[in-house]
């Protein structure tokens, strides 16, 4: 008699098991990113309504929109916010077309292809704070490897970290250094995704190889291409250690005059040199803010782009 | 198209035979002029200069950074300078605090976007889709932005300035879980599972009989950029880590003295990267692979 209780108890128990599995499965990482990814950034929306000092014993008061109030007549902000689009834009652009020619160069057939692969990846792989110092060393004024080049060439020193426009290129070549053999990869591989019958055919009609290029390399890339846009934005947007470390010292001002300061980089002063917690999660929400409106209008141009192609 | 899953697909790349007989021109991809390997050679000769310039200091004495015309090539003094670096910080610690956290991120994040990633690709519930989805589409929240709320919760917990405060919110990523459903979605077959099924298993059993087994080639892959990531994770760790720093750290502070002795900061450099290019050497073909991979499917 027990054994058929016994049968049903383990069919109950088999049930629980299929249907409640793949739940268990996947709990532990929406937990994480719940508790750690989620919380925290809708939090920082609630501090950043409040007067919250960390010295204070992390005392806070409700303030309603005055943080939002005081950082739009901000000047440090707006120039931070400026920098921000400026090192972007300089260490993207030249970025992704400088991947898009390294692809185009790797898309032939090689000798030694994998260790040209890993070259091109290398700089991807070395830590940013690693990849900053020695940048820094060589942006150096006095004894730079960058400067002294120059000198040869008969451009006088340059002092890199004193000036916007020296600082904002040398800190956009360290960026773009660290990630153009990443892109050029992404774009390597759905370049051997393009069917080789188009090029013959193109070949046939006497299409020169830099045509071949730009009228059916490109266009077939174009996803490929607004993806990685995408993905530079969001990772652009937020640049905080390369200027951090640029200046040389533990200072989270981005230069004697914020000339290098990013808005990651101003949050992070304000909330952890000012203890201005409430302040600090305001310049957060508004970076992300920012970060969405980028972001969304590449997406939409992502869409416009693949509807015109069909 | 990956390299773990069947490799003979790679070799697709490489052209096929009667492609070689065709005509001059025809046949792709093209074969490499001279100017191709040359333009090459100087785009990986750029990538791999800074490394070798921190090595070039690195063992050269303390006045041979401000030579001019700077020096090219390296020294004999290597190891008195990394003596150097540990004997003026903490290093030791750092290196060390860095293994352990990169260490157990490593094998958690596996473990668990091995199991969740069995899930996705493999078990048939309510909500999968979206789920995934919403898993995926985390990657694009910036959370560096949630740092100061994610301070606060660290300081509530008690974790400021334990490697717990780094280790836990690292333990599973949504890059990890994709990486696995995309694999396991095509290196486990149906009838395996349904095999065991029917021989008894339960649903565990499966994942740690069959699935995690099969698993062993991309897990590799993912446990070595997991690693990677976490030991060149900065931002968080400087924050939330002042008193008990991981290498990134201990470099950056090495780094922001008022004036910087660049011999012993960039053997420092040195010395953090050499983990991470032991991995690339040895297995920097399987991480290429993964990145065009994930590409192809992004």
């Amino acid at each position: 008699m027990a054994i058929p209780a016994l049968t049903a108890r383990r069919a109950r128990l088999n049930r629980l098991d299929t249907k409640g599995s793949p739940y268990l499965y996947v709990l532990p990482f929406f937990v994480l990113f719940g508790a750690f990814g989620l919380f925290p950034l809708i939090y920082t929306g609630y501090v950043s309504f409040n007067d919250w000092n960390l010295l204070d014993a992390g005392s806070h008061e409700w303030v309603g929109l005055a943080n939002y109030r005081e950082l739009v007549r901000d000047p440090y902000f707006w120039n931070a916010l400026g920098n921000t689009l400026s090192i972007w834009v300089l260490s993207t652009v030249p970025q992704l077309l400088a991947a898009l020619w390294i692809a185009h160069l790797l898309n032939h057939k090689l000798r030694a292809r994998t260790s040209l692969r890993m070259g091109v990846l290398l700089p991807n792989i070395t830590s940013i704070v690693a990849v900053t110092i020695v940048f820094t060393q060589l942006f150096g004024r006095d004894f730079g490897m960058v400067n002294w080049l120059l000198g040869v060439v008969g451009i006088g020193p340059i002092d890199w970290q004193a000036d916007t426009w020296s600082s904002h290129l040398a800190i956009s070549i360290i960026v773009a250094w660290r990630w153009t053999g990443y892109n050029a990869l992404i774009y390597l591989a759905s370049m051997q995704a393009v069917p080789h019958d188009l090029y013959e055919a193109a070949e046939l009609d006497g299409a020169s190889s830099a045509q071949q290029f730009w009228k059916i390399t490109v266009p077939m890339l174009r996803p490929t291409i607004i993806f990685t846009a995408v993905i530079s934005t969001i990772g652009g947007l937020q640049i905080i250690a390369e200027p951090l470390l640029f200046a040389g010292s533990s200072t989270p001002t981005g230069g004697s005059d914020r000339q290098f300061q990013t808005a990651a980089l101003f949050m992070y002063e304000q909330g952890f040199r000012e203890f201005r917690f409430g302040y600090a999660s305001a310049i957060a929400w508004t970076l992300c803010l920012v970060i969405a409106v980028f972001a969304i209008a590449n997406y939409l141009i992502t869409r416009r782009i693949a509807n015109d192609e069909e | 198209m990956t390299v773990l899953a069947d490799p003979p697909s790679t070799r697709a790349e490489t052209p096929a035979p009667q492609s070689r007989a065709r005509r001059r021109g025809f046949g792709y991809p093209r074969r490499a002029s001279v100017w191709t390997y040359a333009a090459l050679l100087a785009v990986v000769a750029g990538s791999v200069f800074p490394l070798y310039w921190s090595l070039v200091v690195s063992s050269q004495t303390s006045d041979a950074v401000a030579q001019v015309p700077p020096v090219l090539i390296p020294g004999g003094h290597l190891f008195d300078n990394i003596a150097r670096v540990f004997d003026s910080t903490d290093f030791a610690e750092a290196l060390l605090n860095s293994f352990i956290v990169s260490g157990s991120v490593t094998i958690s994040v596996v473990f668990f976007s091995t199991l969740a990633g069995f899930a996705f690709a493999k078990l048939r519930f309510r909500g999968r889709k979206v789920l995934l989805v919403v898993a995926i589409g985390t990657s694009v929240v910036p959370q560096q932005l949630g740092i100061i709320p994610l301070y606060l919760l660290m300081a509530e917990l008690g974790w400021t300035d334990r490697l717990a405060a780094v280790i836990v919110p690292g333990l599973v990523t949504a890059f990890g879980v994709f990486f696995m459903t995309q694999y396991l979605g095509r290196a486990v077959p149906d009838e395996l599972l349904e095999a065991g099924r029917i021989d008894g298993c339960s649903t565990f059993g499966l994942f740690w009989h069959v699935v995690l087994p099969a698993a062993r080639p991309a897990a590799a892959v993912l446990g070595l950029f997991t690693f990677m990531q976490a030991w060149n994770d900065f931002f968080w760790p400087l924050v939330v880590l002042q008193d008990n720093a991981t290498v990134q750290v201990a470099l950056s502070s090495l780094a922001s003295g008022y004036t910087t002795d660049y011999t012993l900061t960039l053997t420092g450099t040195l010395l953090a990267t050499v983990p991470i290019l032991v991995i690339f050497m040895v297995l920097g073909r399987q991480i290429v692979g993964g990145i065009m991979q994930g590409a192809i499917k992004g």
